[in-house]
C-alpha cells in the first residue's frame, strides 16, 4: 500500500499531555509547542479551504435560482401565473405562454423513455445473462461510447441521417398500420416530435443500459441458483428473481434518463422543427423549453421576450429538480421496503 | 425423466417459448442498439473525411462559396474556453469534495451540500448557459469566451465533487486511523494518506468531467456566441468548435455543412480519447 507506507514512520509518542482544546477525541497526543502550531494551523488552513468549496457549490445553486427567478419576474408579472398553459406564443404581439413548449417537452422525453426503457432491460438481460465474457464485455464498452458521443452529433445524424429515413420508411408504414389514430396523421416530413423523442431515445439507453447492468450483475448469485434449482427457466429467474431484487434502482435509472431527456438541448432542437403549434400528430413539428431557448434567445428582442424565454428555463428548472426528488422519494421507499422483506 | 401429462407438457412447452422469446427479444435489444452506434460512427467518419482538410486546422473561417477556410480559431478558441473552464471549476470541485468526505462525512451539512450538489448535476446544460448569461453577459454588456467558461465549470463542479467524495470514502478508515495512530495531523492524513489512495479515481473523475463538457454546445450558444475571426481574448466573444458546428450544420450552405461535419469527427475523437484514457486511469475494480 503505497497509502499507508506515506504515513509518518514515526515511533509513538509517549503519551503527552493531550492538547485541552483539542477539538475531537481522535485528535493524537501533541509532541511538542512548535509542532502543535504548525498542526493547528495546517488543519484550521484544509478545514477553511474546504468548507469554502462547498459554500461555493451552494451559492452556484443557489445564484443560479436567483437569476432565473429575478430574470422571470417581469414575464410572470405581465403574464401571472397562465404563463404556463397560454399556449400563445408571439414574439410579434409579445404574447407568451409556455403550454406549447412545455407539452413538446413532457411529450418528447415520455415517448423517448417509452421506447428506451425496454431496450435498455434488454441490454441489460442479454449482457449479464446471456452473452459470454468474450462478447458481453465489448458489447458493454461501445453501449458505453453510445454515451459518451457529444449531443450535438446525434443532432447532426439526426437532421442530416434519420429524419429522412423517417420520413421515407418509417412515417409511410405508421400511417399505414396506425394511421386511424389522431398521432400518426399528417405529411410524412421527417422532422417533428416523432424523430426528435427517437434521437432522444438512442441518447437516453446507453445510461439505463448501463446502470441496468450493473444492477443485474449485483444480484447474489444464490437467489438465481435457489429459483433455478426450483426449476425455473432463465427467464423466469430474471423475471421473478432479478428485476424485483433490482426494481428500486431501476426505477432511479429510469428518473435519472427522464432528467436527461427533459434538459436535452441539441439532439432535439436539430430534428424537433421549432413549431409553437399544439398538435395531437407526433409528425407535426413542435418545440421544447430547451429547444426554444437555443433558437431564440440570442434573437429575441425586447425585455418582455427575452424574461419569458427565461421564465421557460425557470420552469424547467423546477421541473427537473421536481422529478429528481420524486424519483429519489420514490428509489428510498423501494429500498426500504427490499430492505425489510 | 417422467412422463408428462399433455397439460403439464403444454405448460413446460409454453414456459419454453417465453424463456426463448425472452432472450432473442433481448438479443435483439443488443443488436439494434449495436446497429444504431454502427451508424452513427459510419456516417460521422464517412462525412467527417469528406470534409477533412489541413485547412481546417490552420486557417480562418471563408463566407460560404470561398474554397479553403477552415475553423483554426474555433479550435483555439474551445481549449481556451474548456481549459478555463478546469481551472475555475475543478479547484473548487476538489474542495467540496474534500469536505464532503473528509470533514462533513454524514452531517446535516454535508447532506444539505449533497444533495445541493446532485440538483446541480441534473440542471440542463442550456439552463446553465442562461445562468451564466445573466451572471456575466448581462452585466457587462456583451457576450464573452469568459462567460462560456463559467458555465463549462459550472456544470463541471458536481460531478467533479461527487467523484471526489466517493473517491475519498472509499479509502479505508483503517489507513485514516493509521496515520492519525503516528502522530500525523489532520492535514498531512488528508494530503499524504486520503489522497494519496483515492488519487486515480479522482483523476478518472476529473478527466470524464471534462471530456463532458468538451462536448457541450448549449451552455455556449449565448455565453462564447461565437466570433469569425481569431479570438484569443476571452473577455470578448470566442469561436468554439461546437457552436460554429451548429451554425454551420444549420445552414443552407453545402460545403458549411460539409466542414461541420468534419468538425464533428475532431470534436468527438477528441471526446472519446478523453473518455477512454479516464477508464485507464481508474483503478482496477475487483
Amino acid at each position: 500500500m503505497t497509502a499507508s507506507e506515506s504515513a509518518e514512520r514515526q515511533p509513538p509518542p509517549a503519551a503527552g499531555p493531550v492538547a485541552a482544546d483539542a477539538p475531537r477525541s481522535r485528535a493524537a497526543p501533541q509532541r511538542n509547542a512548535s509542532n502543535r502550531g504548525s498542526r493547528r494551523l495546517g488543519d484550521r488552513v484544509l478545514r477553511w479551504a474546504t468548507g469554502a468549496g462547498a459554500v461555493t457549490l451552494i451559492l452556484v445553486a443557489a445564484g443560479m435560482a436567483l437569476t432565473l427567478v429575478s430574470g422571470a419576474s417581469r414575464a410572470l408579472g405581465t403574464f401571472g401565473l397562465p404563463f404556463v398553459w397560454t399556449s400563445v406564443w408571439d414574439p410579434v404581439r409579445e404574447q407568451f405562454g409556455a403550454a406549447s413548449a412545455l407539452v413538446g417537452t413532457l411529450a418528447a422525453a415520455i415517448l423517448a423513455l417509452a421506447l428506451a426503457v425496454p431496450l435498455a432491460i434488454g441490454i441489460a438481460m442479454f449482457l449479464t445473462e446471456l452473452a459470454p465474457p468474450w462478447l458481453g464485455r465489448p458489447v458493454s464498452r461501445a453501449i458505453e461510447l453510445l454515451a459518451a458521443i457529444p449531443s450535438i452529433i446525434y443532432g447532426m445524424w439526426g437532421l442530416f441521417v434519420l429524419a429522412p429515413f423517417v420520413a421515407e420508411h418509417v412515417q409511410p408504414s405508421l400511417s399505414a398500420w396506425l394511421g386511424f389514430l389522431p398521432f400518426f396523421k399528417g405529411p410524412p416530413l421527417g422532422i417533428g416530435l416523432l424523430s426528435a423523442s427517437l434521437v432522444l431515445a438512442i441518447m437516453v439507453v446507453p445510461y439505463i443500459a448501463a446502470i441496468a447492468r450493473d444492477l443485474f450483475a449485483m444480484v447474489p448469485a444464490h437467489l438465481k441458483e435457489a429459483a433455478s434449482g426450483l426449476g425455473a427457466t432463465r427467464w423466469e429467474v430474471v423475471r421473478h428473481v432479478v428485476i424485483p431484487y433490482a426494481r428500486s434502482g431501476l426505477v432511479g435509472a429510469v428518473v435519472l434518463g427522464l432528467g436527461r431527456a427533459l434538459g436535452e438541448t441539441m439532439a432535439v432542437t436539430f430534428v424537433i422543427g421549432n413549431s409553437h403549434e399544439l398538435s395531437a400528430s407526433l409528425y407535426r413539428p413542435a418545440s421544447t423549453i430547451a429547444s426554444t431557448l437555443a433558437n431564440e434567445f440570442t434573437e429575441a428582442t425586447g425585455e418582455l421576450y427575452l424574461s419569458s424565454l427565461i421564465a421557460l428555463a425557470l420552469l424547467l428548472f423546477l421541473l427537473t429538480c421536481v422529478i429528481l426528488g420524486v424519483g429519489r422519494v420514490l428509489v428510498a421507499r423501494t429500498a426500504a421496503r427490499a430492505g425489510a422483506a | 425423466m417422467t412422463r408428462l401429462g399433455p397439460v403439464a407438457a403444454r405448460v413446460v412447452l409454453r414456459r419454453r417459448v417465453a424463456n426463448m422469446a425472452a432472450f432473442a427479444l433481448a438479443t435483439a435489444a443488443a443488436l439494434l442498439t449495436l446497429l444504431v452506434l454502427g451508424w452513427v460512427l459510419w456516417t460521422l467518419v464517412g462525412k467527417g473525411l469528406e470534409g477533412m482538410s489541413v485547412e481546417l486546422f490552420t486557417a480562418l473561417p471563408k463566407p460560404p462559396g470561398e474554397p479553403g477556410g477552415g475553423l483554426a480559431n474555433a479550435m483555439v478558441g474551445t481549449l481556451i474556453v474548456t481549459g478555463l473552464a478546469i481551472v475555475l471549476g475543478v479547484p473548487i470541485g476538489l474542495l467540496a469534495g474534500g469536505y464532503l468526505a473528509e470533514f462533513g462525512r454524514a452531517s446535516r451539512a454535508a447532506r444539505a451540500v449533497r444533495f445541493v450538489s446532485d440538483v446541480l448535476m441534473g440542471v440542463p446544460s442550456i439552463v446553465v448557459g442562461l445562468f451564466a448569461y445573466g451572471l456575466l453577459v448581462r452585466p457587462m454588456g456583451h457576450f464573452s469566451g469568459l462567460a462560456g467558461a463559467v458555465a463549462l465549470a459550472v456544470l463541471m463542479l458536481p460531478i467533479v465533487t461527487r467523484t471526489t467524495d466517493e473517491m475519498l470514502r472509499l479509502v479505508p478508515s483503517s489507513l485514516r486511523e493509521a496515520a492519525l495512530a503516528l502522530g500525523a495531523p489532520e492535514w498531512r492524513m488528508v494530503t499524504g494518506v486520503s489522497i494519496r489512495a483515492a488519487l486515480p479515481g479522482i483523476l478518472t473523475g476529473v478527466v470524464l468531467a471534462v471530456a463532458r463538457v468538451g462536448g457541450e454546445t448549449a451552455p455556449l450558444l449565448f455565453t462564447a456566441l461565437g466570433s469569425p475571426y481569431w479570438s484569443l481574448d476571452p473577455s470578448a466573444p470566442t469561436a468554439t468548435l461546437n457552436v460554429t458546428m451548429f451554425n454551420y450544420a444549420m445552414s443552407p450552405y453545402e460545403d458549411w455543412r460539409r466542414t461541420a461535419w468534419a468538425a464533428a469527427l475532431v470534436i468527438t475523437a477528441g471526446v472519446l480519447v478523453l473518455t477512454v484514457a479516464a477508464r485507464r486511469l481508474r483503478p482496477r475494480e475487483r
